[in-house]
Order: structure tokens, then C-alpha cells, then sequence
């Protein structure tokens, strides 16, 4: 063993691990780890008359779910907040690896160029997708007559109507998004071994079937991180809706999904008051939700894959 | 034989080409159509909305309201210290962090990995109730501080968890070397920060636009005129005057602009920052 390295605390307390790792775990765990955990201890409370909280049990999660207040807009968001999530897997992780497959094939010159004009929707804000979509469907401004009326389509107020609204917006934020599969995707192809391809080539296999049988097999990891990424980042989605709908997730609450509801029960809207613990208890499922998400991750899929690699 | 397989390299090449023009153009024209608009005036955005902006339908009305009703400048300023701030601590907290983990066999050494590595998939927002308690009993509500500790909780799970990675690939023998010289272990970080540069870029890359693009705490812990950051300003300005075309287009111009150039003059690095830390 090297005797430079400090291998156990003991004879002399090892004061600049300690100095090293303090600023770090201090702001993480005040910031992050208490409030979470605050936060699934407030949802078992419930405020009393005395203007404290008092123990309650799981009585908030009984009310969510039952109550008829309360069960309609949570499982109204659930239901959204997963067709949401559908569409993005559906359009935006397939379209980014369709753009990444071509990206990466070989003498596409321009490369560079077309991965970063079609990243740019990913760094905006989505405050400002939000608005710019909304003026771009707006039947006012009738800039998208044209491009219905080409497919025969009559142009709608998209995202006022309440069938239309959630697609409308789900299209809009895989429109932002669908760079960062994209990116992952080229980023996994580019680091396949040559030799691999030309191999195949030789073998006389097509560009088709190299790319299901070869590389696709060697980029699963990476369709998992995607998965997992837009499964997280889907059921914590809040900016477009609020920007682009307010915090009432109209029309009639037809694209609320979890955390705008989150938002309204903790906040407060209009004239409701805000309610931290119901607030605690939305968060309290949603943690739940993206908890099942990312255990399903690590140990259905990576575990898988590492089966298939032994 | 061979012309024939030169053809069709040709005939696919049109194709790729074809489908990524198209959807270059797709990402690319909406905000394209509302830059130019933001220079027309009312009749030309909606009679020619296609129309490049020329001397017939030149017209800033739409600039003049917003920096007379909205103090975007401050809003931007407010932006630059957060994220600039975040950014800071993230890179100093984070470094440390990672040294100690990926330098010193302690005991917990695992473990205080795995509990940093919580927050890289449990988003933060989760946790908000108690947060805005917290920030509310420190009395730092609107404030910026609030938004850069929050930020830099969020941040640093996935910074410490790239940065370790990076620094146990630093050889041993180079530290080594130089404790046998006395250097103290502090001095030793500071000499393995230059060698971790790529790195250091990477955990840049990740985090600036979720913090520069953020609504969501700055709606709730810093929503007064003096601490507002660009999105949430913008967002509240667009509320406002959402039937003042002129000024809603410069707003959204005005907001969108400088992040899009920033982001083409550093997209190389950007974009390299970012694969790089995701398949890590």
C-alpha cells in the first residue's frame, strides 16, 4: 500500500477531509435533503385551529385520493401529466434518435452546424417557447393558416380548446427538447468502434440493418438515461403550462399536470390560499411516482443490461 | 457495380440532408419569425408577417414600451448574479467535495457518495414547501442569496458526482510527489484544480441554462421588482401586455437574443460539456 496516502482516521483526526467535504454536504443537506424530508413530514399534518399542524397520519393522502374535492384534479393531472410523458416518448426520444442516426452517419458534412441550430430551442427559457408558440398559433396573428390548409387541416385555436390544449403543448416541449435525446444518442453512436461497422459492411449487412442489429444493441444504455431523464423531467414539468396556460392549467384544467397542481394547493391562486401541508402531500405522490421511475431505472434496466454484458 | 453504389451514396446523402434542413428549419423559424417581427410595426406583423424588416414597416414601438415599462435591464442583472454566483460556489464546494471523496480512503467514503448522488435523479422542487419555510425563517425571502444556495444544492449532487470521476484519473504518483515535497493536502487540491479542466467545463455547461431559464423559485422565493430574474420578468411583463403585440415580440427578443448568441459563440464547448456529463 502507499504510505502517503492517509488510509484511516484514527491516530491523528483527518481535519481536511472534513474541511473539504463541509461546504458541500452543508448547502446540500440544508437545501436539499431537509426541505425533502420536511417535506414528506409535513404531509402527515394537518394545520388545527390554533393556526399549528398537528399529526394526521396518512389522512391528507386518504383525501387526495377520495375526497371529492381533491381526487378528481389529482388523478386529472396524473392522467395528463402521463399522455404528456407518452407523447415525448413516443415523438421526441424517437425523432432525437432518427436526427442523431443521421447526424452520425458518415460523410454528412455540416455536422456541426445542424447539431447546433437544432439544439438552439433547448437553451431557450420556456417562458419564452411557451409565449412564442401561443403567438404563433394564435388564430389572430392566422400565421399557421397556411401550413394547415396545406394538409387540408382547418386552422384551430390549438391550444384554447380543451381536446386539443395538452397535445398541442406536449408537441411544444418536445419541439424544445427533443435536442438533448438527440445529443446523447450522437454522443453514444460516435463512440461505437469502427471496426465494428466496417466489419458488418464487409459482411455485406445494409445501413439498416447495421444500425438495428449493431449499433442500436450497443446504445441501449444510453436509451435508458434518456428514458429516465424524460420520465423525470416529464412528471416535474411546470414552466410551459404556467407560461403558456396560468396557473389554472385551462382550458378547464385540461393540460394540469402534477406540478402545476403542486403549485396552486401550496401557493395559492387568485383567491385560495395556499395549503403547505396538501402542498406536501402532492409532492409527497409525486415523489413516489419519480422514486418507482428511477428504482424501475436502476434495477430493471441497468441490472438487465448488465446481465447481458457477464 | 460501382456507379451504381455511387448513386445511390449520392441519393441517400440528398435524402439526409434533406431531413435535417427540415427540421433545422423547424427548430429554427419560430424564433426566427419573432425576431423580425419585433422590428415591424403593428400592421406589417399582421398583414406580412413573413416580410423581412425593411424601411417601409420599420418600427421599434414595441422596444420603447418595454424598457419604458419593464426594467429589463435590473431583471438581467439580477440574472448575471445568480447564475454567475451559483456557478462559483457549485465549482468551489464541488471540487472540494470531490477531492476529499476521491482522494481519501475513509471510512464512509461510499456512502457519503451515495448520499451526495441522491439529489442527481430526486429533483429539488419536490421539496419545496419546506424550503420556502426555510427560507422564510432565515429571512431571505427575495433575495438572491436564496435563489443561489438553492441553486447550488441542486447543482452539486451531479457536479461532485462528474468531478470525482475526473479527479481519480489524476496519477497518484503527481500527488504522491508532492507530499513527499510537504505539501499540505490543501495545497495538493489546488494543484490538481488545472488538471481537471475538461471537467470543470463539463459541470459550467450543465448547470448555467436550468439556472438562467429557471421560473419556478424565483416565482416563489424572489418574486419582488428588485430581485426578479429575466425569465420570471419576462414571463410577467408577457402577462401583462399580452395584447401589445410590438411590445410582447421585442420582450420576447429581448430575452431570447442574448442567450442564443451566447449560446452559438459557445456551443462547441457547450454542447462537449454536456454529452460529456451525461454519458459519464
Amino acid at each position: 500500500m502507499n504510505p502517503f496516502t492517509p488510509k484511516k482516521p484514527g491516530k491523528s483526526f483527518p481535519v481536511h477531509i472534513v474541511v473539504f467535504l463541509a461546504p458541500a454536504v452543508l448547502i446540500y443537506t440544508l437545501f436539499m435533503i431537509y426541505p425533502l424530508v420536511d417535506t414528506m413530514r409535513l404531509s402527515l399534518y394537518a394545520p388545527t385551529d390554533t393556526n399549528s399542524v398537528a399529526f394526521v397520519g396518512i389522512q391528507n393522502y386518504q383525501m387526495l385520493l377520495n375526497d371529492p374535492l381533491w381526487s378528481p384534479r389529482l388523478w386529472g393531472a396524473l392522467k395528463n401529466n402521463l399522455v404528456f410523458f407518452t407523447i415525448h416518448m413516443l415523438v421526441q426520444n424517437p425523432v432525437g434518435l432518427l436526427l442523431a442516426a443521421l447526424l452520425g452517419s458518415r460523410f454528412v458534412r455540416g455536422r456541426a452546424i445542424y447539431r447546433t441550430l437544432m439544439f438552439t430551442p433547448t437553451v431557450l427559457s420556456v417562458v419564452l417557447v411557451g409565449f412564442i408558440w401561443r403567438l404563433i398559433l394564435s388564430p389572430l396573428w392566422g400565421i399557421s393558416d397556411g401550413f394547415f390548409n396545406f394538409f387540408g387541416v382547418d386552422n384551430q385555436p390549438w391550444l384554447g380548446l380543451s381536446e386539443t390544449a395538452l397535445p398541442t403543448l406536449s408537441l411544444i416541449s418536445v419541439w424544445q427538447y427533443v435536442g438533448i435525446p438527440m445529443m446523447l444518442f450522437l454522443a453514444a453512436l460516435i463512440g461505437i468502434p469502427d471496426e465494428l461497422i466496417e466489419a458488418a459492411r464487409v459482411d455485406g449487412a445494409t445501413g439498416w440493418d447495421v444500425f438495428w442489429r449493431i449499433k442500436f444493441p450497443l446504445i441501449l444504455p444510453t436509451v435508458g438515461i434518456v428514458g429516465v431523464l424524460t420520465f423525470v423531467g416529464n412528471f416535474n414539468a411546470f414552466d410551459l403550462v404556467y407560461a403558456a396556460q396560468g396557473a389554472l392549467a385551462g382550458p378547464n384544467f385540461s393540460t394540469d399536470l402534477l406540478a402545476t397542481f403542486f403549485y396552486r394547493t401550496f401557493f395559492g391562486y387568485q383567491l385560495q390560499l395556499g395549503n403547505p401541508t396538501m402542498g406536501a402531500t402532492i409532492a409527497g405522490v409525486m415523489f413516489i411516482i419519480v422514486l418507482a421511475g428511477v428504482l424501475i431505472y436502476l434495477f430493471g434496466w441497468q441490472r438487465r443490461l448488465l446481465d447481458l454484458q457477464l | 457495380m460501382a456507379r451504381r453504389d455511387s448513386t445511390n451514396m449520392l441519393l441517400q446523402q440528398i435524402g439526409i440532408h434533406a431531413i435535417l434542413l427540415l427540421y433545422t428549419l423547424i427548430a429554427i423559424f419560430p424564433i426566427f419569425l419573432v425576431i423580425i417581427n419585433s422590428v415591424k410595426s403593428r400592421r406589417a406583423i399582421f398583414g406580412a408577417p413573413l416580410e423581412l424588416p425593411n424601411a417601409v414597416n420599420w418600427d421599434t414601438v414595441g422596444y420603447e414600451t418595454v424598457f419604458k415599462r419593464a426594467s429589463f435591464d435590473q431583471y438581467f442583472v439580477n440574472s448575471f448574479i445568480v447564475t454567475i454566483g451559483t456557478l462559483i460556489l457549485i465549482l468551489v464546494a464541488g471540487t472540494m467535495a470531490a477531492h476529499a471523496l476521491a482522494e481519501y480512503r475513509f471510512r464512509g467514503n461510499t456512502l457519503m457518495g451515495l448520499y451526495l448522488a441522491i439529489g442527481i435523479m430526486i429533483p429539488i422542487r419536490l421539496g419545496t414547501v419546506s424550503i420556502l419555510q426555510l427560507v422564510v425563517n432565515l429571512r431571505l425571502v427575495d433575495t438572491l442569496t436564496a435563489l443561489v444556495l438553492v441553486y447550488t444544492a441542486q447543482g452539486l449532487p451531479l457536479a461532485v458526482f462528474v468531478l470525482s470521476q475526473f479527479m481519480r484519473q489524476v496519477p497518484r504518483e503527481l500527488k504522491d510527489a508532492a507530499r513527499v515535497d510537504g505539501a499540505s493536502e490543501y495545497r495538493i487540491y489546488w494543484m490538481i484544480l488545472p488538471l481537471i479542466r475538461p471537467a470543470l467545463g463539463t459541470v459550467l455547461a450543465i448547470n448555467m441554462i436550468p439556472i438562467w431559464n429557471d421560473l419556478w423559485f424565483p416565482l416563489i422565493l424572489a418574486p419582488s421588482e428588485k430581485t426578479k430574474t429575466v425569465t420570471l420578468g419576462a414571463q410577467q411583463f408577457l402577462g401583462q401586455f399580452v395584447n401589445d403585440w410590438n411590445a410582447v415580440l421585442a420582450s420576447l427578443t429581448l430575452a431570447t437574443l442574448p442567450v442564443v448568441v451566447l449560446y452559438i459563440l459557445f456551443s462547441r464547448q457547450l454542447i462537449r460539456g454536456l454529452t460529456a456529463g451525461a454519458v459519464k
